[in-house]
């Protein structure tokens, strides 16, 4: 009977907090970004914000719910779970609605869902249930590649829908994989791909060659301790070439094979154009929304505008502004203060979930709370980084903060399901 | 280990991502000021530009309103193309010219289409401007010149340039400043201030609204209107004598120092600088670098004074004593010093007063001041910055700090001047040129006019100025104090005598006007000039006269100088006489100067020198006789008529 009560007071309300802190502050600057300098009208609702605000209520019903369920049952059920999202988002072939080009919609009478935003959630239950079954042994090449598989489905569907940014999400997976034993190996590997493919983008396909066989090297013959030299050789030089033809590729890749429109968003990224009027004017047309974005942010200076008062976000300087540069309209109006709060609380939430998830007793919960917080991270890194020009353009929205129903519902399930599950660890053993 | 790389990654891109907002909004962001803003639209109301009134309350300046067609390139609906170009009055290739210049400047936003319609053609075009869609007509404000004269003292207003707004902030695109005159002196007052509206618009450049509903926006404030001190018919008098020939006058109030006139000829008329026609008249002015009708002869001019210096030589000598009033000089048809001789056209044996020195301007007799004043202590060094001092002392050889657009210095030597040429021993021989107003010296024709008024007053002056009156404003306080020079009064006494005398009896005595006591004094100056930058030839002498009259109360100071008029009493004395008998009595009785003035041209002598010819100067030229031309007597008549 005691366990019964106790078990309300167990959530962690100092997440439940962060998580409203975002939410709400979010819908407030999706407000700023939507009123086109019109009076707000909380009643209107054919405003974005109204909506948001709607959204926002639909899903505290789904917090409730999300929490009144046992918590047993994501874990008996999360493989079903996996298999009803896969398949929603495989129906989209049929059913979906194309919107800006991407078919990831599901219309149902004037509403839209994205099933991809509660794949994520999904993905994130199979593979805490595929990790924590006994059998499992990450170490295994086996098992590397049916967890790859696992995150591979969905991230497939979604590229097919031609919406290449959420796919990259479950890229976030590898976090996850690492921390239940994946093989350093795997690390180094991707860590060495980045390496080699900026470099080659930016100093050629020579350097980077030099200087990924130069990091091998060092890596074989002085962190190493392994003492046979022959086998090192081999290895060594097979990896060289292996690097060197990978820059090479990406290098190709990006002359000949890469859509032009994605090119121009690198070519600003590593500011590989070398005429610098020619990129200013390329940053202009091709990379319009971060131009204006990053304009609007720098022009909130210290303390910024002021709420509403954002002459940019007012008058539409930057498109999309609502969802995915929402971040933009925080830096205008909030300025550096206000901007550095939003950063520093989603660190916070994301530590949080971090050492929540490190003191679960059972694997299954571990795992699932280790993937809500790659997941957040991924999103805050891509999102916040795109907005303020240090990555290249993707099209993801700042989580919880962002317009949008399925976006907002999709992370509210991802989290409280944690939120749930860590109010259990003390009935676990 | 494994458990530390995603917490350390959160944590590491956190903290890059302050960084980069630090970098963003701290280190590169500009200002938060809403005018630099490109977010928020600014559009401007022009006030109306201050009136400009003459002395005596006669309008000489006001405003004119212009109509502009402008176009919206996205908003134009297919028109009647003919109609419309007859309408404008321009042909279909115009039209269709500048149709595609306004579409590619922007298709959104309004271009000037056909600027500066007739007042006539906007009339007959408001009424059909309906048909045509994204078309309209925008009124702006041009000056109106009520006066044909006064061009250099009025000035003009142009549109700003790089410079403009980089010095002043308050300057956009566009705005219009005065650029010459009294329009550049007084532009603060006459153009009032602008009044802002901030509209937001969004990133179409289309209109959402008024920011924060106009909170910040101001009204205009209209410009003051200001009377100036000059007299335009006697303006317009000097003017007219000015014709055909080349040079200036000023003539002062040395009651007050304002200035009744300011003459320079060659000049225009100031409705050729308004409007559209504007920028091709003012080429054509500012390309002739013969005649140079740009430059205002009477403030810019920088030439030796010649005779009339010799009145403040007399004055110095008296301060210092080195001569009294009645000592007499003997005049030997000239003066020797140092082996040299410098001549004078004195009979042999003259022995000259102080009075018939300045009556006959005897050379030998300043040349003896002078050296007598450089003399004084043993040492010509202390004596010629004594002498510096005390010419100095009447405005000469220095900006005049008054309120008139442009000015030259001049130059009253001391003896650092001299250090290159006399490095070591210096005598008061080295410098005799500077007795009779040649040498080193240089004045501009107010500085002289000043001087003459600081003798007219028996010794102060009042800082010449433009400005009489600003409307809910007192004149700056540096016009209403005297400036004392370092001559006591009574030494004035027979300087005035001698400059009367040149009227009774001496080189002006042609030119009296009866009824009036007139003090003057006369100059001819050599100049010389460089054909092609390089020949050094002599030219005909430059006349020149100052006078101020009467002589008890004096009402007029001025300095007329004439370029290449040969003796001072030919040209600019008749021409000081007319003036003073039309400013004194306002009307002419010696008509017999206006008709020889009028009738009597120096453009043969300009044109000399360019003329590739051999030629012959002073007394070897002859006149250019002209006709009154029925524009002339137009323009006497008019000035007559206005009594």
């Amino acid at each position: 009977m005691i366990r019964e009560t106790d078990r309300h007071f167990k959530f962690d309300w100092l997440t439940i907090l962060l998580f409203f802190a975002l939410v709400f502050f979010g819908l407030i600057n999706i407000a700023s970004a939507s009123q086109n300098g019109e009076v707000i009208n909380w009643m209107d609702f054919s405003k974005s914000y109204t909506k948001q605000l709607v959204f926002i209520v639909f899903s505290i019903g789904l917090i409730i719910l999300l929490l009144s369920v046992e918590s047993k049952f994501y874990e008996r059920f999360s493989s079903i779970i996996y298999v009803v999202s896969m398949l929603s988002l495989v129906g989209l072939f049929i059913f979906g609605k194309n919107v800006n080009g991407a078919t990831s919609w599901y219309g149902i009478g004037g509403m839209t869902l994205q099933p991809s935003e509660f794949a994520k959630a999904a993905t994130a239950l199979a593979v805490a249930k595929f990790l924590s079954d006994l059998n499992t042994d990450i170490k295994q090449l086996k098992y590397q590649i049916l967890s790859a598989v696992i995150l591979v489905i969905p991230a497939l569907l979604i590229v097919l829908q031609k919406d290449a940014g959420s796919a990259l999400v479950y890229g976030a997976f590898a976090f996850v994989l690492y921390r239940e034993g994946l093989p350093h190996m795997y690390l180094h590997i991707i860590v060495l791909t980045v390496i080699s493919a900026i470099v080659s983008l930016k100093f050629g396909v020579v350097i980077a060659s030099i200087l990924v066989t130069l990091i091998i090297f060092l890596k074989f013959f002085f962190f190493s301790r392994r003492k046979k030299v022959r086998y090192k050789l081999v290895k060594f030089l097979g990896l060289s070439i292996l690097f060197s033809a990978l820059a090479l590729s990406v290098n190709y890749t990006f002359s000949n094979l890469l859509p032009p429109h994605q090119k121009d968003r690198i070519t600003i990224w590593l500011s590989l154009e070398k005429d610098p009027v020619k990129l200013e004017r390329m940053k202009k047309l091709e990379a319009y929304n971060l131009n204006e974005s990053e304009k609007a942010i720098s022009s909130g200076g210290f303390t910024g505008k002021g709420y509403l008062d954002g002459t940019r976000t007012t008058g539409n300087f930057v498109p999309e502004q609502h969802t995915d540069y929402i971040f933009s309209t925080v830096g205008e109006e909030w300025g550096f203060i206000g901007s550095s709060a939003v950063v520093i609380v989603f660190v916070l939430l994301m530590v949080r979930v971090l050492i929540l998830a490190e003191r679960q007793k059972n694997t299954f919960s571990r795992v699932y709370g280790y993937s809500v917080a790659s997941i957040l991270f991924f999103h805050f890194l891509i999102n916040i980084g795109m907005v303020m020009g240090l990555i290249p353009t993707i099209g993801i929205p700042l989580p919880l903060f962002s317009y949008g129903g399925s976006g907002l519902w999709g992370f509210t399930i991802l989290l409280f399901i944690f939120i749930k599950l860590d109010s259990n660890r003390i009935n676990e053993w | 280990m494994r458990k530390l790389l995603l917490i350390s990654s959160i944590i590491l891109v956190g903290i890059i991502f302050i960084g980069r907002l630090f970098y963003l909004q701290i280190v590169k962001s500009s200002t938060n000021s809403i005018l630099e803003d490109n977010a928020i639209r600014k559009v401007y109301e022009y006030p109306k530009r201050g009136y400009v009134y003459d002395r005596n309350g006669k309008l000489l300046v006001s405003n004119q309103p212009t109509y502009d067609v402008m176009v919206i390139p996205r908003e134009v609906k297919p028109l009647d193309t003919l109609e419309f170009c007859s309408l404008l009055k321009i042909t279909k290739e115009q039209f269709i010219n500048r149709y595609k210049k306004a579409k590619t400047y922007s298709p959104r936003l309004p271009s000037v289409l056909v600027s500066q319609l007739a007042k006539e053609d906007y009339a007959f075009l408001q009424e059909k401007m309906r048909k045509y869609e994204g078309f309209f007509i925008q009124q702006r404000a041009l000056r109106q010149y009520e006066t044909t004269i006064g061009a250099n003292v009025l000035g003009d207003i142009g549109e700003v340039n790089d410079r403009d707004i980089n010095k002043d902030e308050y300057y956009r695109r566009g705005d219009l400043i005065g650029r010459q005159g009294v329009e550049k002196t007084y532009e603060a007052i006459l153009r009032g201030r602008k009044g802002v509206k901030y509209i937001q618009k969004d990133r179409f450049n289309r209109t959402i609204g008024s920011f924060k509903n106009g909170k910040y926006d101001t009204l205009p404030q209209p410009g003051k209107d200001i009377t100036i001190t000059i007299d335009s018919k006697l303006q317009a008098y000097g003017e007219l004598l000015m014709e055909n020939k080349r040079g200036g006058i000023i003539a002062l109030e040395p009651s007050s120092g304002e200035i009744l006139a300011m003459v320079t000829a060659p000049s225009y008329n100031p409705n050729d600088l308004v409007g559209r026609k504007r920028s091709k008249n003012f080429n054509k002015l500012y390309l002739d670098s013969i005649a140079k009708p740009l430059f205002n002869r009477s403030l810019q001019g920088v030439y030796e004074p010649g005779s009339p210096f010799k009145l403040m030589n007399a004055l110095v000598g008296l301060q210092e004593e080195v001569i009294s009033p009645n000592e007499t000089v003997t005049c030997y048809t000239g003066y020797k010093y140092s082996g040299r001789f410098m001549k004078c056209h004195c009979h042999y044996g003259a022995r000259n007063d102080m009075v018939k020195g300045i009556q006959e301007s005897c050379n030998a007799y300043f040349a003896t001041v002078y050296r007598r004043i450089l003399d004084k202590n043993g040492s010509a060094t202390d004596g010629i910055n004594t002498w510096q001092k005390h010419v100095k002392s009447f405005g000469l050889g220095n900006y005049l700090n008054n309120d008139l657009a442009v000015g030259q210095k001049g130059l009253i030597p001391d003896r650092a001047y001299y250090k290159r040429s006399f490095p070591n021993s210096f005598y008061s021989s080295n410098t005799i040129s500077n007795a009779i107003g040649q040498g080193e010296i240089q004045t501009t024709p107010i500085q002289l006019a000043n001087m003459v008024a600081a003798i007219a007053n028996r010794g102060y002056y009042f800082t010449p100025h433009i400005v009489k009156n600003i409307k809910d404003e007192t004149i700056p306080e540096k016009f209403t104090t005297p400036k004392y020079t370092t001559i006591d009064k009574k030494n004035f006494e027979p300087v005035i005598e001698g400059m009367y005398e040149v009227y009774k009896k001496g080189t002006a005595k042609y030119v009296q006007v009866d009824d009036i006591e007139i003090c003057g004094k006369t100059g001819t100056v050599e100049n010389f000039f460089k054909i092609n930058d390089s020949t050094r030839v002599q030219l005909t002498d430059h006349s020149i006269f100052v006078a101020f009259a009467p002589k008890e109360n004096p009402k007029i100071a001025l300095a007329v100088f004439v370029e290449n008029g040969y003796f001072g009493s030919r040209f600019a004395g008749k021409i000081a006489s007319l003036m003073i008998e039309q400013y004194v009595k306002g009307t002419i009785t010696r008509t017999d100067l206006e008709d020889w003035i009028l009738t009597h041209s120096l453009e043969n002598e300009y044109a000399k020198p360019y003329s590739g010819e051999p030629f012959k100067i002073n007394r070897e030229t002859q006149y250019q006789v002209i006709e009154k031309s029925p524009r002339v007597i137009k323009k006497l008549k008019a000035i007559r008529e206005d009594d």
